[in-house]
């Protein structure tokens, strides 16, 4: 039984270390990123959890949502997400996560997928230097779930 | 027109202002006046200087806490940094050192410290580099007293600076941007504009084209330091200048720098200088 778990769990981690495309390899076109990141189709529900999630996406620190007005104090630094998906399509809702800055030329929106090129890149909170290349802020499966989750919000 | 009617208008311009605002990214605070102890009046707000381009006025942090922090400052007696002053009001009459001497040795009474904080951190000749209050407290322990340095970060010297800072309350800042401390003050600048970090965002990015917003439940300031030494709610102790950019730099998942390192004495020659006008107001209190 516990070995059956570990062998599952082991699956799963090295499932995602080769199933997630590498940051070098996603192509950009407009800002847009067509390919799914890892293949498996996002869930709506996960994506939720991330973008409330300090630890996670806490893209709520910045942007208002209407559909999460259970999750306390939205931030006011981005535009409210409210019918993000009438406004992008789904590729551009994944370039957007993956790396704003294609979109918006210098916007202060932190690139969810990107793995190098920082200054003083630091070991998350610790203020401890890191070595490039860091892990990134999000999986390429929780970036998919969180495209999931945008674009369910329709006005 | 009577002063009440002025201020009357001048209110509702302001909420005119805020109301219409909302489009744009930095919000003006709403408005307030603080007089400490009924007797010293604090600058809150000052235009900005001509070299500081992102900023058109100059706030201090104090006008964007809520009107309960806000309170803790209008009377010393309810002001906690203000228990760390009076301890070191005992370490400024206590000997040390193999001198045998204390600070009121050389200096009297702490009221010969007026003016001071309002010029740091300022361009020494002797060190042949721009020094921060901090330095030369520890300058005047090594080198006069023969006592060991504190600890650039140590209670100990935060207490010691809120003494000091005390003594300038309500003069304006007016730190020196040319001369030889030039180029200290374009590496601050520098350091200020930089996109750390592995979340990639400067100082600029959040206390200059987002001061007055919300990041999640906190409302961002302008990040002046015209109120440090600052004693914060949630740490029960006074926080120093660099002790502050250490938190937020490592907000950015970067490195940090260290207190008292040669970065963040320029960064704060830079900071100071976009508060130029504003109140020395510490010790102040937030958050
Ligand atoms: C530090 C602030 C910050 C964080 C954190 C952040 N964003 Fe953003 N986001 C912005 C800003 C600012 C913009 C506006 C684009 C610009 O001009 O830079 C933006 C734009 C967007 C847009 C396009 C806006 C539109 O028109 O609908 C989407 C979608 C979006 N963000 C989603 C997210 C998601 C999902 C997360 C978390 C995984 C997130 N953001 C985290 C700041 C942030
Ligand atoms: C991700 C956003 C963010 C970044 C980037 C950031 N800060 Fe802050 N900073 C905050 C928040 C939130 C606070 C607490 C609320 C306030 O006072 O603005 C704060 C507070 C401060 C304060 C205390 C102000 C007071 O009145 O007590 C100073 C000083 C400061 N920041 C300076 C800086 C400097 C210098 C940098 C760059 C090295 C920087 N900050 C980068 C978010 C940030």
């Amino acid at each position: 039984m516990k070995r059956t778990t570990l062998i599952l769990a082991s699956m799963l981690i090295s499932g995602t270390a080769w199933a997630d495309t590498a940051y070098e390899a996603v192509a950009f076109v407009d800002g847009a990123v067509a390919e799914s990141l890892t293949g498996t189709p996002g869930d709506a529900a996960e994506g939720r959890k991330v973008m409330e999630s300090k630890a996670l996406g806490n893209c709520v620190t910045c942007h208002q949502v209407t559909a999460m007005a259970d999750v306390p104090f939205h931030g006011e630094i981005g535009p409210s997400l409210d019918g993000a998906a009438d406004r992008w399509d789904e590729a551009q809702l994944r370039g957007i996560i993956a790396n704003a800055k294609m979109t918006f030329e210098g916007s202060m929106m932190p690139s969810f997928y990107k793995t190098t090129g920082f200054i003083r890149p630091g070991d998350a909170f610790t203020g401890k230097a890191a070595t490039e290349p860091l892990a990134p802020l999000l999986t390429g499966q929780q970036i998919e779930d969180v495209v999931a989750y945008l674009l369910t919000l329709k006005e | 027109m009577n002063a009440n009617a002025i201020k009357a208008m001048l209110t509702s311009a302001a909420v005119v202002a805020l109301s219409c605002g909302a489009a744009v990214a930095e919000q003006e605070p709403a408005p307030g006046v603080l007089v400490i102890n009924g007797d010293i009046e604090i600058t809150t707000e000052v235009k900005a200087p001509d070299y500081i381009d992102g900023l058109d006025m100059a706030y201090s942090g104090w006008r964007f806490r809520a009107s309960e922090t806000q309170a803790f400052e209008l009377d010393d007696f309810d002001n906690p940094g203000m228990i760390f002053v009076e301890e070191a009001q005992v370490v400024w009459d206590t000997v040390d050192g193999s001198e045998g001497k204390s600070c009121a040795s050389c200096h009297d009474g702490p009221e010969s410290m007026k003016g001071v904080r309002a010029v740091y951190p300022k361009w020494n000749e002797a060190a042949g580099k721009v020094t921060t209050i901090e330095d030369e407290i520890n300058n005047c322990r090594t080198t006069r007293m023969g006592a060991e340095a504190w600890d650039y970060n140590s209670d100990t010297i935060r207490s010691m600076n809120g003494l000091i800072t005390l003594q300038s309350r309500g003069m304006p800042v007016n730190v020196a941007v040319d001369g030889p401390a030039k180029e200290t003050w374009e590496k601050g600048k520098e350091l200020y504009y930089a996109r750390t970090g592995q979340l990639e965002l400067s100082c600029a990015n959040c206390h200059e084209d987002h001061y007055g917003d919300l990041i999640r439940a906190e409302v961002l300031s302008q990040g002046q330091i015209n109120g440090f030494p600052v004693y914060r709610l949630k740490d029960s102790v006074l926080t120093g200048v660099h002790n502050r950019f250490k938190g937020c730099v490592r907000d950015t998942r970067a490195e940090t720098y260290s207190p008292g390192s040669d970065e963040f004495r320029a960064l704060e020659l830079y900071v100071s200088s976009r508060g130029n006008g504003l109140s020395v107001e510490g010790p102040s209190v937030r958050n």
